[in-house]
């Protein structure tokens, strides 16, 4: 039985870039801690010598030249943002 | 029987016997994709679109050379990229996402002079299996036995009410786990989730990268055959799309499958399976070995932990996925207070954005991708995907042609009675569908019977990977065997 705490709780939702009020924090833990229960049934397999799959179909992913092929339309680009400027996304400071 | 009660193949027969107009054919299914609102299953609604598209397939089909699905009304998933319509993946942190390009799946139906007829409900970003997670509330199933209002399955809920309620002549899905099988079979139609590979994802909101496809939803295999011709194809845009020859799969359907090996995976008879299902699947047997095939006994031994490693590799691909769902380029933004920097921006507007069952999947992801988990989860999750892998390949090397399974493990189930249950025992729905995404192989859902409250019931065949063609034509022998021609009735 795999346990995540409220402070691991907390950690995930941050590095998931998700804010999560202290109060939801132990109901999130439980559900978390439930999921990854379940994926413990992994553990009973034997995957000695068996690589991770990296391609569910075996393929070689095409090559093409490196050069520019789409582009010039920073209107069309821009043109679903919340907030855009000059012909920039507009986001917070950054950089103090 | 009214014109949007058609089937494809019917429809197509029609238009070029010129003894109806595809205008006419649209305008009967918009009218009762007005009528159908109490489904909830289209939530944008195109119809000027549509009338526009109609008229030039009335010229393309007065000149004479006019494609199967041309003049053909369709409803389109949510989750595909169409220009200038709404297209937000059920999801509030897309609202007012309008994108600036087609996706090619969508493309590729309009140049065979395909209809849309607008975009269909669904869970938020795929994540469900109820249609209970998007945004525009609850797509209802047509077939209803009681007072109560039934779930279409999902993701794809909204296209298989759609179909089934005969709102449109078929609909796109799309089937990371399931989501187009799995709500065919509770509402009565047919679904295929291609091999993976053989449609292009280009334009298609992303979910888990490497399970996805896109299929198919119709009223019957012929139309899947017919509407899965014009879909599939090789893409430049998607670096995983096959560079192989379409076939064409409405031949393939010759009704003759003498000789062929069905097998039949003992690990598919879980505990606790309601006996109705074990008959079905049964009788499923029988009309295949009926039909001239020869049914043999198989075991697939990793089937059990299909389900745990599904919802390892899902959810880390998602979190990586909607990374780029951040207030910054499109849809949502949330307003910040005085001082909020950009982590604030972040994490306000996903919180806002994203449903709770979005969230905890990001967050499992997250969890599995992070460091010191990364092996112990997300590594031995693909080690096991491989193995699962592997038992296909020995059964298909084994001289199997395809693989018979239930679809799902009960009939669909009512609106909200899944609240308070634990997520994971909503993942439990996936447990025939899910191994089939991760082997990437073919899989559709045939309507065989109704349960015993007079739902229906679908049996899954699996095929061998770019072998649709062939499986095609073991569905048409099981759906002609089973005679479904149950509709259900109109309440709405």
């Amino acid at each position: 039985m795999s346990t995540i705490d409220i402070s691991t709780a907390r950690k995930v939702a941050h590095l998931a870039r998700i804010r999560v009020a202290e109060d939801q924090l132990p109901k999130l833990a439980e559900q978390l801690s439930g999921i990854l229960t379940f994926m413990e049934q992994l553990n009973e397999v034997d995957v000695t010598g068996v690589d991770p799959m990296t391609s569910v179909t075996p393929m070689r992913l095409k090559r093409r030249a490196d050069v520019v092929t789409d582009g010039g339309y920073p209107d069309k680009v821009l043109s679903n943002a919340p907030d855009a400027r000059e012909g920039f996304f507009a986001v917070p400071k950054v950089v103090e | 029987m009214t014109l949007n009660a058609l089937t494809i193949a019917e429809a197509r027969d029609a238009l070029r016997k010129r003894e109806v107009t595809a205008t006419d054919l649209t305008m009967s299914c918009l009218t009762a994709m007005d009528a159908g609102d109490p489904l909830n299953a289209f939530v944008h609604k195109t119809p000027d679109i549509a009338l526009d598209q109609a008229r030039a397939a009335d010229a393309r089909l007065a000149a004479g050379d006019a494609p199967a699905m041309c003049g053909i009304p369709l409803g389109i998933k949510d989750l595909f990229c169409t220009k200038g319509v709404p297209s937000q993946a059920a999801s509030n942190i897309l609202r007012g996402f309008r994108p600036e390009y087609e996706s090619t799946v969508t493309q590729n139906l309009f140049d065979a002079g395909a209809v849309m007829l607008g975009k269909l409900n669904m869970d938020e970003f795929a994540m469900g299996s109820s249609n209970e997670t998007s945004c525009y509330g609850n797509a209802v199933n047509p077939w209803k036995v009681d007072d109560r209002h039934l779930t279409p399955g999902g993701s794809s809920g909204g296209s298989a009410a759609a179909v089934a309620g005969d709102l449109c002549l078929a609909a796109t899905g799309t089937d990371t786990g399931g989501s187009i099988r799995q709500p065919a079979a509770f509402t009565g139609i047919v679904g295929i989730k291609p091999t993976y590979g053989r449609v292009s994802r280009w334009g298609i909101v992303a979910f888990a990268s490497s399970l996805d496809q896109a299929g198919p939803m119709t009223k019957s295999v012929r139309d899947a055959a017919i509407m899965l011709g014009a879909m599939a194809g090789h893409d430049p845009k998607d670096s995983t799309s096959a560079d192989l020859p379409v076939p064409d799969f409405e031949a393939a359907l010759t009704g003759d499958i003498r000789g062929q090996k069905i097998g039949i995976p003992r690990e598919y008879r879980m505990d606790g399976m309601p006996a109705e299902i074990e008959a079905l699947w049964a009788r499923g047997t029988e009309m295949l070995r009926d039909a001239g095939a020869e049914v043999v006994d198989i075991s697939l031994p990793h089937t059990k932990y299909a389900l745990p490693a599904y919802y390892v590799i899902a959810p880390a691909e998602a979190s990586s996925n909607l990374a780029r769902y951040d207030g910054v380029r499109y849809g949502h933004r949330a307003a910040l207070a005085q001082g909020d920097g950009i982590v604030d921006l972040y994490e306000k507007t996903r919180a806002e954005g994203f449903g709770p069952e979005v969230q905890r999947r990001v967050m499992v992801g997250t969890y599995v991708l992070s460091a010191g988990f990364y092996d112990a989860y997300y590594n031995r999750a693909r080690r096991v995907r491989a193995l699962i892998k592997r038992d296909f390949d020995q059964v298909f090397a084994a001289g199997i042609d395809a693989i018979l399974t239930p679809a799902t493990p009960s009939s669909a189930f009512g609106l909200g009675e899944m609240a308070n249950a634990d997520p994971v025992e909503m993942y439990l729905n996936d447990v025939f569908t899910v191994t089939v995404n991760l082997a990437g192989l073919p899989g559709i859902s045939v309507p065989v019977g109704l349960d015993a409250k007079g739902l229906p019931l679908g049996l899954q065949l699996i095929g061998r990977p770019w072998d649709e063609a062939g499986l095609l034509n073991h569905a048409y022998v099981l759906e002609r065997a089973a005679g479904f021609v149950a509709k259900p009735q109109k309440w709405w």
